[in-house]
């Protein structure tokens, strides 16, 4: 079947390739630099403001970086697969839960099955168990699409967040301190230094992930069954597994981030699996610009760098924030990053990569109520 | 079973159910004619609440200030699909999704702004704030009151969208926006005449409902989901969906609250069941919405398409 998919895509690529290869790359080399500025602006920054002693700094960045990670995690389904799902909070708070459920009986006792402080087995766990989720939950999603998809993800995880207000052991409405954090070898998280590091590391491999799996066989099949998924069916392609996969993939990936975010707030509350969390979520990945792979870092950037200076410049700072997220949807299309692209290549180019990017995630996440639902009964496998 | 505390658990659910119908049935006709996913939808029902109570504190009068919340709430919307909304109705789903969680943020602070962070409790008149006694069994005047209303909204509703030009209009919309607009109907006016209808019956369920909870920020966010699932549950753009789908919300999820323990005592012992009751009765709605998409993603009424 792929040999067939190969065949008939291969001319149209080939064709494509060297008619916009040179004026692709020349579009998307600074842009690539710009990124890499970024990310070692992130790296290095806060710890520098750190040793010159001002401590707050390397809070937010920690902040973000774990932010960051959630929302890589949800670009490689809203992005790549065009799924926009609207409940990955979930999958942070399975992933803290995770963490503080062992810490709290290893500490008080009972539930010796799971008891314990090592970090490797809060990590096993918050992964196993996020993808577990996502593995029941989005084989049930992925039988629908477009705004149903939204809906049915927000659904479970408005699950996941009554399962957590009903725990009554670990506070339920309330949330639960934990009382130590993680224990891994020659890491010691109580140090804001080594919680940072660790948290940008995987920020660093929760990105190659994410590059890997895009450029493989795998992420290339996502990204067609984005732009056409009929066409793909008719090829013998089953994207519902792929897609299944990306789904869990995402959602361990969103779990990891959970469990580094248990360590950091040091507090589990169900709060972490609002709806609004999602929305927020979602709306970092759009930020930044969704479908380019760096595009979630620059967006979860934005939203924490924005949430603490308009909140410091008004309380009334979500009216400035909503109306920044109003101009942005109407305005800045493709994101950030698809801003970037715009301002670096010339117009030929953006017909290229950006309405490639953006356009076919548009037509992706938001077929018109006519045509979704032709599209849904030839979906349902 | 104490039968006259089922009656009240009855009449809270149906009351709830009509609510839910009031906010739904505006959310469905944006959603299946506009193509709009309008997060934003409950703020006026927020709104309406919280105009309706302090016009109540300042004028005395309850039907006045009911009356004019109404044309309010109403201009609001207008203003709002005038200066923002009529523009979002061509983005894809996402892009409006977020645009309007932004309107959210935007309605919630500036209500905050005008009126304080904390919220309203508004005085219910004499007239309504009795009980009926028909032997054991209780019932309170106002909440068979919203019953009536909402009823006689859905009534209104179903003359208007069944057996007038303008429905005959509105129901060609929800199955082929295109194809009216070539017809030459003015799709805008219509589009802003359905926004404005819709947004004024959320406003007029928040009037209703701030006597009995009180006018806060943020009472929207809770009930726009469970709005959605209505929505979803009833078939897009149905308005017949979104009233058969709001009882059957509103009943299922005031009885499981009431009562799901009980069920559950029958066959576990008592404790598990006092435990697991709460929060399956919770998620009981979503459970039902869940399934109602995995098996008949269109909905219990969808309406047919061409």
């Amino acid at each position: 079947m792929d040999n067939a998919l190969n065949r008939s895509e291969q001319s149209k690529l080939a064709h494509h390739k060297c008619r916009s290869f040179y004026r692709r790359h020349r579009g998307s080399v600074l842009p690539g630099m710009i990124n890499l500025l970024v990310l070692v602006a992130l790296g290095a920054l806060p710890v520098i403001a750190y040793l010159d002693g001002q401590i707050f700094w390397l809070d937010v960045a920690t902040r973000l970086v774990i932010l960051a990670i959630a929302a890589v995690s949800l670009n490689l389904v809203l992005g790549f697969c065009g799924l926009a799902s609207f409940g990955h909070a979930a999958f942070i708070g399975i992933g803290a839960y995770a963490v503080g459920i062992p810490v709290y009986h290893e500490t008080y006792g009972g539930f010796e099955m799971i008891a314990g402080y090592s970090g490797w087995w809060h990590l096993a766990l918050a992964i196993a168990v996020s993808a577990l989720f996502a593995l029941v939950t989005g084989a049930i999603s992925l039988r629908t699409r477009g705004v149903h998809f939204i809906m049915i993800t927000m659904a479970f995880s408005q699950m996941m967040y009554y399962t957590l207000v009903s725990l009554q052991e670990y506070g339920a409405d309330d949330g639960l301190s934990i009382d130590l954090r993680s224990e891994l070898p020659l890491l010691n998280l109580d140090d804001p230094l080594h919680l940072f590091g660790l948290c940008f590391a995987s920020l660093l491999g929760a990105l190659l992930l994410s590059w890997t799996l895009v450029r493989s066989r795998f992420g290339k099949v996502l990204v067609a069954a984005r732009s056409n998924e009929p066409r793909l069916k008719s090829l013998g392609v089953e994207t519902y597994r792929y897609q299944l996969v990306a789904y869990v993939i995402s959602g361990a990936m969103c779990g990891y981030a959970g469990a580094l975010m248990a360590n950091f707030t040091v507090f589990i509350s169900p709060s972490m699996v609002e709806w609004s969390r999602s929305g927020e979520l979602i709306f970092m990945v759009v930020f930044g610009g969704s479908a380019y792979l760096f595009g979630p870092v620059i967006g979860t950037a934005a939203f924490i760098l924005l949430e603490y200076f308009l909140s410091r410049f008004t309380v009334y700072w979500h009216l400035p924030f909503g109306i920044l997220l109003i101009l942005v949807v109407l305005f800045l299309r493709g994101g950030v990053s698809g801003s970037i692209a715009r301002l670096f290549s010339k117009r030929s180019a953006v017909s290229n990569s950006v309405s490639v990017n953006s356009t076919s995630v548009a037509e992706g996440s938001a077929p018109a109520i006519q045509g979704s639902s032709q599209a849904r009964g030839e979906d349902t496998p | 079973m104490d039968y006259s505390i089922l009656v009240a658990q009855a009449i809270n659910g149906l009351q709830l159910g009509v609510l839910l119908f009031l906010l739904a049935s505006g959310l469905t006709l944006t959603f299946g004619i506009m193509d709009l996913v309008n997060l934003s939808h409950a703020s006026f029902y927020m709104l309406g609440a919280f105009i309706c109570a302090s016009l109540t504190l300042w004028t005395g009068s309850f039907l006045l200030s009911l009356v004019l919340a109404i044309v309010l709430t109403g201009l609001a919307a207008l203003v709002i699909e005038l200066g923002l909304v009529r523009r979002l109705y061509t983005l894809p789903h996402l892009d409006q999704v977020l645009a309007t969680f932004g309107m959210i943020l935007c309605l919630d602070t500036l209500v905050h702004i005008f009126w304080g962070p904390a919220g309203i409790v508004m005085p219910l008149p004499a007239w309504l704030n009795g009980q009926i006694n028909i032997g054991e069994i209780v019932l309170p005047v106002y909440r068979l009151m919203i019953i009536a209303v909402g009823l006689l909204v859905a009534v209104l509703l179903y003359v208007l969208v069944s057996h007038t030009r303008t429905g005959m209009l509105i129901r060609a919309g929800a199955s082929n926006r295109t194809m009216v607009s070539a017809l030459g109907v003015d799709i805008k006016l219509l589009f802003s005449g359905v926004f404005v209808a819709g947004s004024v019956c959320a406003g007029l369920a928040g009037m209703m409902i701030a006597p009995i909870t009180e006018a806060s920020i943020g009472m929207g966010n809770e009930i726009i989901i469970t709005a959605f699932v209505v929505v979803i549950i009833g078939g897009i753009g149905s308005i017949k969906g979104a009233f058969v789908a709001a009882l059957l919300i509103g009943m299922i999820d005031t009885l499981g609250r009431a009562y799901l323990d009980t069920v559950f005592a029958a066959f576990m012992d008592t404790e598990t069941a006092e435990t697991a009751a709460p929060a399956i009765s919770a998620m009981l709605i979503y459970l039902l919405m869940a399934v109602i998409l995995a098996v008949r993603p269109q909905g219990l009424f969808p309406p047919r398409l061409r």
